[in-house]
C-alpha cells in the first residue's frame, strides 16, 4: 500500500513539471518582450531593466526556464509591478474567502446532491428521477453570473432577506459570515450539483443491480440501509472522483462568483490582475489554483484506499 | 453506428418454408433499419434542441430585419428606459428616429433588443469556431498519439498537464496576452478543449486499430495516412460531432465569461456578456440590463445542450451508457 501511495505522489510530478513548462511557454512564445509584459503598461526603462536581468533573458530558453524553476521550487511566485508586492503574499491575502466560498459550496454540494443521486437511481425513472436529470441539464446551462444577479435580485433586493454583495470574515463571527456567504456558495454549487448528482445516480443504479445488494434486501436488511450500505458505499469511488475533477468547475466558478458578488478572493484578483494586465499575479495564480488542483486530486486517488478497500497495488 | 442490414439466411433453402417464415419475422422484429437521419428526428432531445437552436440561427441571421436599429446607435435624451419604453434614437447621420425600446435602454441610450439579438451573431459564431478549432487539433494530434508509438507517451504527458490547467484560466491569460480580438478569443477558449478531444480520438484509435479491416488494410501495404484519415478517423465521426456539440455549448459560456470580466472582446461588440457587463453597474435599479441578454445566453447554451444529450443518445449510444 506504501508503494501505491508513494508511485502515486510520484506520478504528480510530471505533470506539474509540464503544467510549469506550459506556463513559462505562455509568456515566452507571446511576441513582444517578457520583461515589458512582466513590468505592466506603466513601467520605466529602469524597472524592465531590471526584470530583464531577474529572468536572464539573455540566456537560451532552457536556462530562463531553469531559473524560472528553481525561484519557482523555492516559493517565489515573483513580483506584482501592479500591486507592488510579492505574488506570493498577494495570493496569501485574498486565500481565506475563496477557500471559504469552496468549502462551503463543496459541503452545500454534496449535501443535496448525493442523497439527490440516491433516490433517482432508487426509483429509476420516476418523477424525482426526470426532475433531477432535466435540472441538471439546466444547470449545465444557466450561467454562473446570470444566476448569481437573478439570486441577487430575488432574494436580496425583492425579498430582502441576505445582504446584496460583500464579504465577513468567519473572525468577525459567524452571523454575519454565512449571511454573506451563503448565496454566493448556492449560485456556485448549482453546476456542481447537476455533475456530482448525475454521477452519483449512474453509480448507484449500477451497483443497485449487484448480487450483494439483492442478497440484502432478501435477508429482509432496511432499504434505508441496501442504500447506504451496498449501494451508495460501493458507489463512491466513482463519486469521489467526480468530486476531484469538478474542482476545475469550481476554480473557474469561483473566478465569476467573485466578481459578480464582490467578494476580494483568488478569483477578484485574477480578474483586478488581468483589467491591469499585471502578468505575474495572473501566472501566479494559475500556478497556484493548477497545484491546488493536481493535489486534490492526488487526495481523491489516495481516498480509494478507504472507499475501496479491494485496491490494493 | 447503422444497425446491419437484415439479410436471408444463406441456409435459407435448406430450412422448411414455415421455419424460414418464422425466422425472418424475427430477423425483421429484432434488426430494424433505420437512417440515422430518421432516429435523429424521431429523438425528441434533437427535436427541441435543434428547434431552438434553429430560432436562435434564424435570429442572428435576420436581426437587421427585426425592428432592430445598428447596436451602436445610442442616445443621449433615451438613457436607462425600462422595456417597452417609446423614445428617440440618433442615426449616424444625425438623424432623430423615433423608436421603441422593446427591452430598454442601457446608460448610453443604446438599445438592449438590437444589442441582444446582434449579440447572438457573435455567440453561435464563437460556439462554432472553438467546436471545430479544438476538434481539428484534437483530432490531429489524438490520431498521431493514437497511432504513432513513440509519439503517444510525451503526447499524452502534455495533455495531462495542459487538463491540469483550469480552462478559463488558460483562456484569460492568453487574452491578457495577445489582446482580445474575436481570433484571440476563439483560439484561447479552443485550446484548453483539446486534450478532452485528443484523449477521445486516442482510445477510439486505439480500439479501431484492432479491427481486422484494419489490419487487412495494412497487410495490404497501406500507406499510414491512408489507414488514418481513410479507414480510422471516418468511425470517430459520430462521437466527434457530440463532442463537438458539448465544446461549442462551453465555449458559448466561456465566451460570455470572458466578456462579462471585461477581458473578452471589445465593448464596443455586441455580445450577451458586454451588454451584461455594462448593465451590471447599475444592476440593482435596472435589471433588464443583465437579464434579457441572460435569458439569451442561458436558452443558447440549454439548446445546444440539449441537442448534444440528443445527438449523443442516437449517434453514441456507447457514450449515453457512460453518461447514465
Amino acid at each position: 500500500m506504501l508503494g501505491f501511495v508513494l508511485k502515486r505522489i510520484a506520478s504528480t510530478i510530471p505533470v506539474l513539471l509540464i503544467v510549469a513548462v506550459l506556463v513559462f511557454l505562455l509568456l515566452r512564445l507571446t511576441p513582444g518582450d517578457p520583461a515589458a509584459i512582466i513590468a505592466g503598461d506603466a513601467a520605466s526603462p529602469e524597472n524592465i531593466l531590471r526584470i530583464r536581468e531577474i529572468l536572464g533573458l539573455e540566456k537560451p530558453l532552457p536556462v530562463q526556464f531553469g531559473i524560472w524553476l528553481m525561484n519557482l521550487l523555492q516559493g517565489d511566485l515573483g513580483e506584482s509591478y501592479y500591486f507592488k508586492m510579492k505574488v506570493t503574499s498577494l495570493i496569501a491575502q485574498r486565500l481565506e474567502p475563496t477557500i471559504m466560498l469552496a468549502l462551503v459550496t463543496i459541503v452545500i454540494t454534496v449535501l443535496i446532491a448525493v442523497p439527490l443521486g440516491v433516490i433517482a437511481a432508487w426509483r429509476h425513472g420516476g418523477w424525482l428521477d426526470r426532475m433531477l436529470m432535466g435540472f441538471s441539464v439546466m444547470g449545465f446551462s444557466v450561467p454562473v453570473f446570470v444566476l448569481g444577479y437573478l439570486l441577487i435580485w430575488l432574494v436580496s433586493i425583492r425579498l430582502g432577506w441576505l445582504p446584496v454583495q460583500g464579504y465577513r470574515s468567519v473572525a468577525e463571527g459567524f452571523g454575519p459570515f454565512i449571511q454573506h456567504l451563503i448565496l454566493p456558495s448556492i449560485t456556485l454549487s448549482v453546476i456542481y450539483i447537476a455533475l456530482i448528482a448525475r454521477v452519483t445516480r449512474a453509480a448507484v443504479s449500477e451497483t443497485l443491480t449487484e448480487d450483494y445488494v439483492r442478497t440484502a434486501r432478501a435477508k429482509g436488511l432496511p432499504e434505508l440501509q441496501v442504500l447506504m450500505r451496498h449501494a451508495l458505499a460501493n458507489a463512491a469511488v466513482p463519486i469521489v472522483t467526480v468530486i476531484g475533477i469538478g474542482i476545475a468547475l469550481l476554480i473557474g466558478g469561483v473566478v465569476v462568483t467573485e466578481s459578480v458578488y464582490g467578494i476580494p478572493g483568488l478569483g477578484r484578483l485574477t480578474v483586478d490582475a488581468v483589467l491591469a494586465r499585471d502578468f505575474p499575479t495572473i501566472q501566479g495564480v494559475i500556478l497556484f489554483f493548477s497545484f491546488l488542483y493536481v493535489m486534490i486530486n492526488l487526495l481523491v486517488d489516495l481516498s480509494y484506499l478507504i472507499f475501496d478497500p479491494r485496491i490494493r497495488y | 453506428m447503422a444497425a446491419a442490414p437484415s439479410r436471408r439466411p444463406d441456409a435459407g433453402a435448406a430450412l422448411s418454408d414455415e421455419a424460414y417464415e418464422a425466422l425472418s419475422v424475427e430477423s425483421a422484429t429484432v434488426v430494424q433499419r433505420t437512417s440515422v437521419w430518421s432516429r435523429l428526428a424521431r429523438n425528441w432531445s434533437v427535436r427541441i434542441g435543434g428547434v431552438l437552436l434553429a430560432l436562435l440561427v434564424l435570429i442572428a441571421l435576420a436581426a437587421p430585419v427585426l425592428g432592430t436599429v445598428d447596436p451602436a446607435l445610442f442616445d443621449p435624451g433615451s438613457r436607462d428606459l425600462l422595456p417597452g419604453a417609446a423614445g428617440e434614437i440618433m442615426t449616424l447621420e444625425g438623424e432623430t428616429l423615433k423608436h421603441t425600446f422593446l427591452m430598454g435602454s442601457d446608460s448610453f441610450g443604446r438599445d438592449i433588443y438590437s444589442r441582444v439579438l446582434y449579440g447572438a451573431r457573435v455567440s453561435l459564431v464563437v460556439g462554432i469556431a472553438c467546436a471545430l478549432l479544438s476538434i481539428t487539433l484534437g483530432v490531429l494530434a489524438g490520431l498521431s498519439a493514437g497511432y504513432i508509438r513513440w509519439l503517444d507517451g510525451p503526447m499524452m504527458r502534455v495533455m495531462d498537464g495542459l487538463m491540469a490547467i483550469p480552462g478559463i484560466l488558460i483562456a484569460i491569460a492568453l487574452v491578457t496576452l495577445w489582446r482580445a480580438s474575436l481570433l484571440t478569443v476563439v483560439i484561447a477558449i479552443a485550446i484548453p478543449e483539446i486534450p478532452r478531444v485528443t484523449r477521445l480520438v486516442r482510445s477510439l484509435v486505439l480500439s479501431i486499430r484492432e479491427e481486422p479491416y484494419v489490419e487487412a488494410a495494412i497487410s495490404l501495404g497501406t500507406p499510414r495516412y491512408r489507414i488514418m484519415f481513410g479507414h480510422i478517423l471516418p468511425n470517430t465521426i459520430a462521437p466527434l460531432i457530440v463532442q463537438g456539440t458539448y465544446i461549442a455549448a462551453s465555449a458559448i459560456l466561456v465566451e460570455a465569461i470572458l466578456s462579462f470580466l471585461g477581458v473578452g472582446l471589445p465593448s464596443e461588440i455586441p455580445t450577451w456578456g458586454n451588454i451584461m457587463a455594462e448593465g451590471r453597474v447599475q444592476f440593482q435599479q435596472f435589471p433588464h440590463n443583465v437579464l434579457f441578454p441572460g435569458i439569451f445566453l442561458a436558452v443558447c447554451v440549454l439548446a445546444v445542450n440539449i441537442l448534444g444529450d440528443g445527438l449523443r443518445d442516437t449517434l453514441d449510444p456507447k457514450m449515453a451508457k457512460r453518461a447514465g
